[in-house]
């Protein structure tokens, strides 16, 4: 895909709004707990912050903010959190992904609390990287004939 | 009567979305057409879930104090949410796995309409 | 063939139809899917979610405990679904451009 030719409204819109975007994204996933949202949504909203960037700008000036060979890394770094913190949880003597036997609090509860907090930011990173490879990888793929 | 209609008229309309989908996914003889049909089907099935999980005069779930848990009718029902929020996410994923194949079919075959598809295949297949 | 195909939708839409009229009214607070009980006299898992979600984990968005804790590893077998499908789309459409090899990121 070839951008014809520079529209600065466009530019400069897309340019303005990615970082709210991305904020708002971070309230979603962090306000999780108390308000509609989490890693799933939040994620997502991360991920369209980047396409933004990457339909409006173009593919080599949106590499300086998120590489292509970053995705991949990522997304399995986010696995990797999810089921390393189910495997902490065995470490400590629960079953696999039973938050209340990690020692990070007092209460059980709260444990489960910051349990939920931990995988949903696996799966925010997850997805996000996901979505921008699955992007990417057909931007690549259609237009390499 | 009335209160049957108006009790199911929700699921009628995403039945007829259903079929819809179903229409789009074997009449037509594009793929990418065809994936839209798929797309809207697993769309009527996500609607489906959702309109299930309703309750006249429910809030949405999420703990508040001046409702209290005791009475689980002030709550909609969260399990659909719950399954269907990842299915969303779910199918974005392997609608881009689907746009992937397409895309690649389109490189080797250079047509996308399935009857020509099938005559360049069977070509291909006996030289 | 094209008879067969409208034969196929028709006969779909029924049968769709005819299930759906058994189910209960939409927006029933006490239909069998929303009861305490279920059929078998266990408690509900709907139920069971809303009554124990903030005492469990403390936290008040019930979606987010029923999601993350009570049903962690289906959210777990969804995640690997994803990364996997990023993985098939990387690895599809990665294996035309090396077989050309014109151009690398």
């Amino acid at each position: 895909m070839e951008r014809k030719k520079d529209n600065p409204i466009v530019s400069l819109v897309s340019r303005t709004v990615s970082p709210f975007i991305m904020l708002f994204a971070l309230y979603v996933i962090f306000h999780g707990h108390y308000s509609p949202g989490g890693g799933f949504q939040g994620g997502t909203m991360l991920a369209a912050a980047f396409i933004l960037i990457r339909l409006s700008l173009g593919m080599e000036i949106s590499q300086l903010q998120f590489k292509s060979r970053w995705a991949t890394p990522l997304g399995s770094a986010g696995v990797l959190i999810y089921f390393g913190t189910g495997l902490v949880a065995l470490l400590f003597g629960g079953n696999f992904l039973d938050y209340g036997f990690i020692p990070i609090a007092e209460a059980v509860a709260e444990r489960r609390s910051i349990g939920i907090l931990c995988i949903e930011i696996g799966v925010a990173i997850a997805v996000m990287a996901i979505i921008v490879s699955i992007y990417d990888d057909l931007l690549e793929g259609s237009s390499d004939d | 009567m009335i209160d049957f209609f108006l009790g199911h008229y929700g699921y009628w309309f995403a039945i007829l979305l259903m079929c819809l989908g179903l229409y789009g996914a074997i009449m037509k003889k594009n793929l990418i057409k065809k994936l839209i049909g798929i797309t809207i089907f697993q769309t009527s099935i996500i609607i489906f879930f959702v309109a299930s999980s309703s309750k006249w005069g429910a809030t949405v779930p999420i703990f508040d104090e001046k409702i209290g848990v005791a009475n689980t009718a002030k709550y909609i029902n969260p399990l659909p949410h719950t399954l269907m929020l990842t299915a969303i996410v779910v199918g974005v994923a392997t609608m881009g796995v689907a746009f992937a194949l397409v895309i690649s079919i389109f490189q080797k075959y250079k047509t996308l309409d399935e009857s020509v598809l099938l005559k360049r295949m069977k070509k291909d297949n006996d030289s | 063939m094209k008879v067969v195909n409208y034969l196929i939708m028709i006969v779909f839409c029924a049968l769709m139809i005819y299930a759906s009229l058994g189910l209960p009214n939409r927006g029933d607070a006490y239909a069998d899917l929303n009861k305490e009980k279920s059929l078998s006299q266990t408690p509900n898992a709907a139920s069971y979610y809303i009554h124990n979600a903030k005492k469990d984990a403390k936290t008040e968005n019930m979606v987010t405990v029923i999601l993350a804790d009570y049903r962690g590893y289906d959210t777990l077998g969804e995640e690997t679904v994803i990364f996997t499908a990023g993985l098939v789309c990387f690895l599809l459409l990665r294996k035309e451009k090396k077989k050309n090899g014109k151009k690398k990121r």
